[in-house]
């Protein structure tokens, strides 16, 4: 009976300790130092955001939220005012996100391209094929499985665009399956079904070693995939860390990043996951 | 099979080498996890002590809400606590979204429930002339529950292991409302989830090893604690 007394101090002792230790280490720091950035699974999935937010957070002092998610759900943070800066690819959401008056300052970051990936029997005899337009008519018509997104992510959208174009509309038919899940997950499941899909260059270069898909068709301007920085409206949204954003927007911009871009993953891949673009006009990536 | 043994193996060689970033993110689930389940526990244990020892109206209702809550989906609950800790939400001038102190807000919502449950069903279980026995040796009420609490120990502690377990290899509401922050809010399940995504199939077993492991150890102890004594 007399040890359960002790029990009771001890639990009662632990309780406290938890308390005041918790509300030291998990006080938030001085709210204009937090900066939430909302951004596509692409930046995290490749590794490039664990290398560049170390080193803006030292050059600033700004503690960076990331949050990665869909380029769609990240432009939703930002209009809701729930995200304070933006590094999205889906050029034709982020152009209506400006005019809606959401954003401010959109910059170009880099840019790198979309690859159309499947398995190497390839049923659908694309590969090769220079025009994406075509290679998704081919692919249609072979009735071969095709692995979408199907998250409203930038790369999503870029592939609806290309069905758009081939005239196709691939919803409800049999080849065409929706993962819903980000671009790793769902190569991993396109491999497993060897299925075809659209991928953007990073994410597959980073992920490739455990996938056996190969490239089928690449180099269509239609494939560009372009990364925006875009700072959410502090106008419409008072709570938003307006001056953080600007940092990390012309963090993302400067010089030293850009250079840190162009040869990030150069050593790990044999070839640059991203080509930096910043002060460029979108006219000369022909958009 | 390969990825397999690889993933043992990495697990190992996480643990053994001190990883400090493994470490970082083992501390820190099981901060967040201990410190909801000690939240769950003195909301849920009072709670099932008082639905279990008062009668009122409705207290049937009560008790199959607190049973519906001990299956309490975790996406579901972190979507509510994301939409109410939201900026611009009712909670929004806390700005503890995407902070551990949210993690551990989810967290204990998703075990309180339990805790509750396991309480209520434990104290009920216990004979009903006890309780008259109690009062009429002379004890007032409040010593009565703590002799009632200390009668049901053993289950209590089943609800205690119930609720960390819950808690502590849940991943939907803590990568909600956390955000997997990178050395901030990125807890063992969410890394778990992340290195999937990212292809890297064997550092996300190691991870989901650790757990595992840990949620063991702490079992282990807990049931040393409850079978020490000769069962009734």
């Amino acid at each position: 009976m007399k040890r359960y007394r002790h029990l009771g101090w001890i639990v009662a002792l632990a309780v406290a300790l938890m308390v005041v230790f918790g509300a030291t280490s998990y006080a938030a720091a001085p709210e204009q130092k937090n900066l939430i950035l909302a951004t596509t699974t692409s930046t995290q999935d490749t590794g490039l955001l664990d290398e560049l937010l170390p080193i803006f957070e030292k050059q600033t002092g700004y503690f960076v939220k990331t949050i990665a998610v869909g380029s769609g759900q990240a432009m939703t943070m930002g209009q809701k005012g729930e995200a304070d800066v933006l590094l999205v690819h889906s050029p034709d959401a982020e152009k209506k996100f400006m005019t809606e008056g959401f954003g401010v300052n959109r910059m170009l970051v880099m840019h790198n391209d979309f690859i159309i990936i499947g398995p190497a029997s390839d049923p659908a005899g694309i590969k090769g094929v220079k025009s994406a337009v075509e290679a998704f008519k081919k692919i249609a018509a072979a009735g071969a499985l095709f692995m979408s997104r199907g998250d409203n992510s930038g790369t999503h959208s870029k592939e609806k665009g290309v069905w758009k174009a081939a005239g196709i509309n691939p919803e409800g038919q049999k080849f065409y399956q929706q993962t819903g899940l980000g671009m790793g997950q769902t190569l991993a499941v396109a491999a497993e079904k060897k299925a075809y899909t659209l991928a953007d260059r990073g994410t597959y270069l980073a992920l490739q070693k455990n996938l056996g898909l190969p490239i089928l068709a690449q180099g269509d301007a239609i494939l560009l995939n372009i990364y925006h920085v875009i700072q959410v409206n502090p106008a419409k949204w008072p709570k938003v860390n307006a001056v953080g954003a600007k940092a990390f927007a012309d963090f993302m911009v400067a010089k030293k990043t850009q250079a840190f871009i162009k040869t990030f993953g150069v050593k790990k891949y044999g070839s640059p996951l991203f080509f930096p673009d910043a002060g460029k006009k979108d006219a000369e990536l022909g958009l | 099979m390969d990825i397999i043994i690889e993933g043992i193996k990495q697990a190992v060689a996480l643990l053994f080498n001190l990883d400090h970033e493994v470490l970082t993110i083992t501390w820190l689930s099981l901060k967040v996890s201990g410190t909801a389940t000690l939240i769950s526990l003195f909301i849920g244990i009072s709670c099932g002590m008082t639905v279990a020892l008062t009668e009122f109206p409705g207290r049937r209702l009560v008790i199959s809400l607190i049973n519906t809550g001990m299956g309490l989906p975790p996406v579901v609950v972190g979507l509510f606590v994301t939409v109410f800790l939201w900026r611009n939400g009712p909670f929004g001038f806390l700005e503890i979204l995407y902070t551990p102190t949210a993690m551990v807000i989810a967290q204990a919502i998703i075990a309180t429930p339990i805790v509750t449950g396991i309480s209520l069903a434990a104290v009920q279980h216990l004979p009903k002339n006890l309780r008259l026995q109690i009062l009429s040796l002379g004890a007032t009420r409040l010593q009565m529950v703590w002799i009632l609490a200390k009668e049901a120990r053993l289950p209590l502690l089943a609800a205690v292991m119930a609720g960390f377990g819950g808690v502590i290899s849940e991943v939907g509401a803590s990568i909600m409302v956390g955000g997997n922050i990178k050395g901030y809010s990125r807890v063992l399940t969410t890394a778990t989830v992340m290195e999937t995504g990212k292809g890297n199939f064997d550092i996300a077993m190691a991870l989901g090893i650790i757990p595992l492991l840990l949620s063991f150890l702490i079992n282990s102890l807990l049931t040393y604690i409850q079978q020490r004594e000769h069962p009734r």
